[in-house]
């Protein structure tokens, strides 16, 4: 469990780090506006189950599907920060909140 | 740089294993998601609220929310939020519950909380089956549908939740689906703040035991099944028997006032306090 996780998402605490090891969860690196700009939208791979609901239901299609079912930011630039994903989502994996 | 956070991950019980243990595209998920941003929204801490259900897949939501939180027997969920209401009326007690846990087991808990109208939100997540134990049918599996104990197809006719509802007393009933996430967060949210016996209900996918057993293809077929189906209450009013069809209605169906439980309660209470001058 790497400090990066517990910065960057301070509304996960994580203290235990062996009963948490599963809750790992993957996060882009953004530093910069351009960083942010290249992936506006966060996908937490761990707890993502690859149903596609995010996919199928992006209105701009921002969003698509990898050939295993994971969800990925094809076209960042298409995001309007709906988050629909994020709403819609029943795995809390995603998030197109405007930062 | 700060990075956007999930709303939710607030009221999350981050001890408890994530991913949550339902099954990929579950409505569930998006219900609960549904709730948290209601109570987040309307700004009560995470104390103000208990969350109560029974058993089932749906009832297993208060394991992972940081509420006050009941997980009681089968059906009796509304017994045991009854029980937390009256000692506590200032708490905000919710009950989430799916159609078997609601309609069937615990059908005559239902009835006879919204007949005395007390002060619960009970959110019945309706998935059309009983998906914790494999798939019998429940009490609003539609006729013709087939389940693991209707090889054939269901010959019963279904239970309409809200009409039931309303029909026994509950004064605030409505009615949305998984896909109408953002009506369901303000629908959810008007429920808390009424004061009395609150209804929602909402139809959601199981798409792994209902879904397969009926072909209704993966979670995004059968979400788009309820955008399709689902009509504003005020639209579907006007639409004819024939176009009515498989249709069904959303939003707000009754919302009025009545004497409310514990209130009246306490009044009773109040009124054999003994007074000055009694000997
Ligand atoms: C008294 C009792 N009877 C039967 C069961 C078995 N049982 C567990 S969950 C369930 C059905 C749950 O169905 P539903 O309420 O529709 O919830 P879902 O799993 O579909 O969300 C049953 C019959 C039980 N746990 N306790
Ligand atoms: S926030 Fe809206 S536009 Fe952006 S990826 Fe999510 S659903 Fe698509
Ligand atoms: S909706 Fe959530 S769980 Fe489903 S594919 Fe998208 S990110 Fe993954
Ligand atoms: S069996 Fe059905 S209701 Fe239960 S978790 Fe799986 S999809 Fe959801």
């Amino acid at each position: 469990m790497s400090d990066k996780i517990e910065k960057h998402r301070d509304g996960m605490i994580i203290k235990d780090k062996n009963s948490t090891a599963k809750m790992e969860v993957e996060i882009n690196e953004v530093k910069t506006e351009g960083d942010y700009k290249k992936c506006p939208v966060y996908i937490y791979h761990d707890w993502c189950k690859k149903c596609g609901i995010c996919v199928e239901f992006c209105p701009t299609g921002a969003l698509a599907s990898k050939p295993d079912g994971s969800p990925y930011v094809k076209a960042p630039e298409k995001c309007i920060h709906c988050e629909l994903c994020d709403r819609l989502c029943p795995d809390f994996a995603i998030t197109g909140a405007k930062r | 740089m700060k990075i956007p956070q999930k709303r939710v991950h607030k009221f999350l019980r981050h001890g408890k294993k994530f991913p949550h243990v339902w099954c990929p595209g579950c409505s569930n998920g998006i219900v609960l998601g549904a709730i948290i941003r209601a109570v987040d929204e309307l700004g009560y801490e995470k104390d103000d609220m208990a969350m109560v259900s029974g058993i089932g897949c749906s009832s297993r939501m208060p394991v992972y929310v940081d509420f006050n939180t009941l997980h009681t027997l089968h059906g009796r969920a509304l017994a045991y939020a009854t029980g937390v209401k009256m000692v506590k009326p200032e708490m905000n007690v919710c009950v989430v519950t799916g159609d078997g846990d609601s309609t069937a087991i615990g059908g005559n808990h239902l009835i006879h909380a919204a007949r005395r109208n007390i002060d619960l939100t009970v959110i019945v997540i309706n998935n059309n089956i009983y998906g914790m134990t494999g798939g019998q049918y429940s009490p609003t599996t539609p006729t013709g549908d087939f389940a693991t104990t209707t090889p054939y197809g269901n010959i019963d006719p279904v239970f309409d939740i809200c009409k039931l509802a309303e029909g026994a007393g509950a004064t605030f009933v409505a009615r949305t689906t998984a896909y109408h996430v953002v009506e369901a967060q303000s629908i959810i949210k008007q429920a808390f703040e009424h004061k009395g016996f609150s209804i929602v209900e909402i139809v959601s996918a199981c798409p792994v035991i209902y879904g397969k057993l009926n072909k209704k293809g993966d979670a995004p077929a059968m979400m788009r099944d309820m955008k399709e189906r689902a009509i504003p209450v005020k639209a579907f009013e006007k639409l004819t028997p024939e176009q009515v069809g498989n249709k069904y209605s959303r939003g707000i169906l009754v919302n009025i006032k009545k004497p409310e439980y514990t209130a009246e309660y306490t009044k009773l209470m109040d009124s054999l306090q003994p007074q000055k001058g009694d000997k």
